[in-house]
């Protein structure tokens, strides 16, 4: 027993300690509450017998299983040990975590995967393929039911990146992790670090540059997600925003062309200034995460006026659509902030396929059965208006500041295509421009408009908006919507 | 990654800043309207689209030259094959995409080539 739970060996553990990593069962120990793990399967032996592997012993087959609590949350959870055979995953070693999954499905609580190996234990073959292929299955059944939550602190390469893919959170930490493929030369930091994961790639869900702040973040996360698909997140009293710190008016700029950090109305809003992002870094020019409002969790989804105009794009629409399916799964209401000049154009876009992706965002929200309430603060144009969570994608509550704009597009653009004739045949068409986009601003850049037939419910002024939005969540806590009988819809991958 | 310091988060609390102080922010157009913003990294690093020359044959997919079919000055036809290109364990063929003669080959035996590559021009 004291050979299975040392792992790899003292020589092992030294290597491990020089790379600034934590053993697998410190790191498990350092992420769940103190003395609540119970290790499952420790003296499990490895299944290989081809070339002199069944003259080795593995202990524990390089991955450690069993359950515990995160904040007092009952949890699955397993790490592999890069100490023994480099936490390579042989037949034994996955049957252990599909084990350990299994169990996490039939109490319906989270399961947590500690990724740290060097990926196939070549020695077994297909068997460790085999091994693979039942933890993605498992992984595609589960998603929905159970939070599932990746952490990468070590080597994911290979067919090993695709059960971290499936799953709902990706915590990434380390330099090394993706290998680099033929032909192109690169360094593994650029080709696949953590940064890169979280930033460009959008892989990762959350950034830390320690194991310790990673686990940190882990732990937030698990005050605002619910055990599994039938409960709710657990409530908490109620407090106010710290709305000296964030005061509205002093963040928020009339004009339209103007930037703020939308991140600043989110803290005005939510119940002690505490809002837990989610993929800070990938996509910026939309915001999404977590907070509570009167004590519940709410996933929160805002354009960002900050970094790209707010512009909806691919990667901001698939990074927006996977978050309201995650909160629409978990029971978690959706609330809307938007302040958007559209979907971006361009060739680049067009090409990357701005409207497949652009499509899982209609998608995603027209799916969406828990309550969904929209707040237009300014610019609300074109399709993007549509996308987010409009009335027509069956918004229970759309809600509007006296700057809304809701148009077809912005009024230049919009006076030069109607008053095109007008313009061209004036003496001083600069002119004529001016006075006819003035004209269209008055008239159409407003949520009047949108209110007078009835798309927008209200129109309210900034200071009613956190007490309208704790009506709407009470309302909307016993909404129930009929959904036509089928086995899956289509969506727009 | 947004390009934004601490220093300048602090500065958005207070509406209405003088935002051409901040050099960071940049003109944005989407569609006709003139937006100040700050740009992603990813943004800035995007690929622009360029018009290919249709002569031009490009390396579909990383690899290794495997074998090249035709010399300089060649006769080429449509669907002709001008190059073996080994990548994935598979000897993938580039073919002529138009008649006409071999003007440039960039590559040679054996080269180590990216995707994109330009391997070779046709005229």
């Amino acid at each position: 027993m004291h050979d299975a739970l040392q792992g790899g060996g003292q020589k092992a553990i030294e290597k491990q300690v020089a790379m600034g990593k934590m053993t697998a069962r410190e790191r498990i120990l350092a992420l769940l509450d103190p003395d609540s793990f119970h290790e499952y399967d420790l003296f499990v032996e490895h299944a290989g017998k081809d070339f002199d592997m069944d003259k080795k012993y593995l202990p524990g087959d390089g991955v450690i299983t069993g359950t515990g609590t995160v904040m007092g949350q009952p949890v699955c959870i397993y790490a592999q040990d890069f100490t023994v055979a480099g936490g390579s995953l042989g037949y034994m070693h996955a049957k252990k975590i599909t084990k350990i999954m299994d169990h996490a499905m039939k109490l319906k609580v989270p399961i947590i995967g500690i990724n740290d190996s060097g990926g196939a234990r070549i020695q077994e073959g297909v068997n460790s393929l085999a091994g693979y292929g039942e933890i993605f299955w498992r992984n595609t059944v589960a998603s929905g039911v159970i939070p599932q939550i990746s952490v990468i602190l070590g080597p994911c390469a290979g067919g090993a990146v695709y059960s971290p893919a499936l799953t709902d959170f990706v915590f990434i930490t380390g330099p090394e992790v993706i290998k680099t493929v033929l032909g192109e030369e690169i360094s593994m930091e650029d080709l696949g670090g953590a940064r890169v994961h979280a930033e460009t790639t959008g892989n990762a869900h959350f950034f830390a540059e320690s194991e310790i702040e990673c686990f940190a973040q882990i732990k937030k996360l698990f005050e605002f997600i619910p055990w599994n698909n039938t409960r709710k997140a657990k409530s908490f009293p109620a407090k106010q925003p710290k709305t000296r710190t964030y005061k509205i008016d002093e963040i928020f700029p009339t004009d339209a062309r103007k930037p703020y950090d939308i991140r600043d109305i989110i803290r005005a809003l939510v119940d002690s200034s505490e809002f837990f992002e989610v993929m800070e870094l990938f996509a910026a020019n939309i915001v999404i995460g977590f907070a509570r409002i009167n004590g519940e969790t709410v996933g929160i989804i805002a354009n960002q006026p900050l970094v790209l105009a707010g512009v909806l794009d691919c990667d901001s629409s698939d990074k927006a659509a996977r978050f309201v399916r995650y909160c629409d799964a978990f029971l978690i209401p959706l609330l809307t902030l938007v302040d958007l000049p559209g979907y971006l154009p361009g060739i680049d876009q067009e090409h990357a396929g701005v409207i497949r992706h652009g499509a899982k965002l209609l998608y995603a929200y027209s799916e969406a059965t828990v309550p969904k309430i929209t707040l237009i603060l300014r610019k609300a144009y074109g399709g993007g208006y549509i996308a987010m969570s409009s009335s027509h994608l069956r918004a229970d509550f759309v809600i509007a500041w006296p700057t809304a704009e809701i148009a077809v597009m912005g009024p230049e653009g919009a006076a030069n295509i109607i008053f095109k004739a007008e313009i061209q045949a004036a003496e001083n068409p600069d002119e004529v421009r001016k006075k006819k986009v003035a004209e269209y601003k008055k008239k159409f850049a407003n949520p009047y408009v949108a209110a007078a037939y009835g798309h927008v419910d209200a129109v309210i002024e900034a200071g009613e908006t956190r007490k309208f939005i704790i009506h709407a969540l009470e309302i909307a806590a016993s909404k129930s919507v009929m959904v036509p009988e089928k086995k899956h819809g289509i969506p727009p991958f | 990654m947004i390009i934004m310091s601490k220093r300048k988060t602090e500065k958005l609390k207070i509406a209405d800043v003088k935002y051409d102080d901040v050099p960071d922010y940049v003109t944005f157009v989407v569609h006709t309207a003139k937006y100040r913003t700050l740009v992603t990294k990813k943004y800035l690093n995007r690929k622009l689209w360029e018009k290919k020359e249709p002569g031009h044959i490009f390396a579909t997919i990383p690899g290794l030259i495997h074998k090249i079919y035709v010399k300089k000055d060649a006769k080429v036809k449509k669907g002709q094959l001008l190059i073996e290109l080994e990548a994935m364990k598979m000897y993938n063929k580039l073919l002529a995409p138009i008649d006409g003669v071999v003007k440039e080959i960039v590559v040679e035996d054996k080269q180590k080539v990216s995707k994109n590559h330009l391997l070779m021009v046709i005229e």
